[in-house]
């Protein structure tokens, strides 16, 4: 299958980039594949390491793009954990859980066996929230 | 702007924390869940929390705790053969009749009523990840339970919908 059609960019929207970029980068093992500033606005993209054609978006609610008042609205939305739900592959969900929680990660949900294969539940600094659901073998 | 009346802004850094809450709900709907240790996992203070979770949540802590049950208990009913007396103390009730009482009040049947159809009726569901599936038919406890208790004694002899006083 050809790699030049399809999402290249998906954006979830943090409180604060350089919470995010820690969170991203250094908990989760993800690259910063496009960091541009223009003025006040920062253009963030990081990447799962095995996922070259597909990049995660780390955008920060706020104007021009945004009104105050959306704004706050969506800083509250993503605080109360109400955006949509977000899905991990791992190969080892266990083994992930340690590390990841070891460097500070929020759990909100062990590693559970079920339906033949294991999944964990953890949110991000702002309160996105991610299953870490382990490749069926 | 077209906001339900009430609604008032909410510092996002709390909303964040009374989410921790929420989530240790979720994570352990089974245990004791007092205000008092809810305030503290949220770092706010017990007189306040209630009326801070249930703004930002639309639902007060205890109702929210009480559906999580729920769906729990339904998801055991479900999916395993455990006796409904195991379910409802694995699901965090003291009492068996409560937790029979307090089911068929919320969901309009009794726990073995729910059992015996869920394993007559054919599921399609197996692509959905299990949490996002077991979300989605949690009870819509938009009203207290002795509220609905209320409703519905009065629908049987009125309109289905009944407006809250």
């Amino acid at each position: 299958m050809s790699q030049s059609q399809g999402v290249g960019v998906v954006g979830l929207y943090v409180r604060d980039q350089d919470e995010a970029v820690q969170f991203y980068v250094e908990k989760l093992g993800f690259r910063i594949h496009t960091d541009a500033r223009n003025g006040d606005y920062r253009w963030l993209t990081v990447q799962h390491p095995d996922q070259p054609s597909f990049q995660l978006g780390l955008f920060r609610p706020e104007s021009p793009m945004l009104d105050a008042a959306t704004t706050q609205s969506v800083r509250e939305i993503v605080a109360k954990g109400a955006m949509p739900p977000l899905v991990l592959i791992v190969d080892d969900c266990r083994a992930a859980y340690d590390r990841m929680r070891a460097r500070g990660v929020e759990f909100t949900q062990e590693p559970v066996d079920r339906y033949g294969t294991v999944d964990a539940g953890f949110r991000d600094p702002s309160g996105n929230g991610w299953k870490m659901i382990e490749a069926r073998r | 702007m077209n906001r339900p009346s009430g609604h008032a802004n909410q510092d996002p850094e709390l909303l964040r924390r009374l989410l921790r809450a929420k989530d240790r709900m979720d994570a352990g709907s089974h245990e004791e869940w007092t205000v008092r240790r809810l305030a503290r996992v949220s770092g706010v203070c017990e007189a306040h929390f209630a009326r801070s979770f249930k703004e930002a949540f639309g639902v007060p802590p205890h109702r929210y705790l009480l559906t999580r049950r729920l769906e729990r208990a339904k998801a055991l009913l479900r999916d395993t053969d455990l006796s409904i007396t195991e379910i409802a103390f694995q699901t965090g009730w003291k009492s068996l009749g409560t937790f029979g009482r307090t089911f068929r009040d919320v969901t309009g049947e009794s726990p073995g009523e729910l059992r015996a159809r869920e394993k007559a009726a054919p599921h399609e569901f197996e692509c959905v990840p299990a949490c996002f599936l077991s979300a989605a038919h949690r009870p819509n406890l938009t009203i207290a339970v002795s509220e609905k208790r209320r409703q519905d004694a009065d629908g049987m002899n009125g309109s289905e919908e009944t407006e809250v006083p």
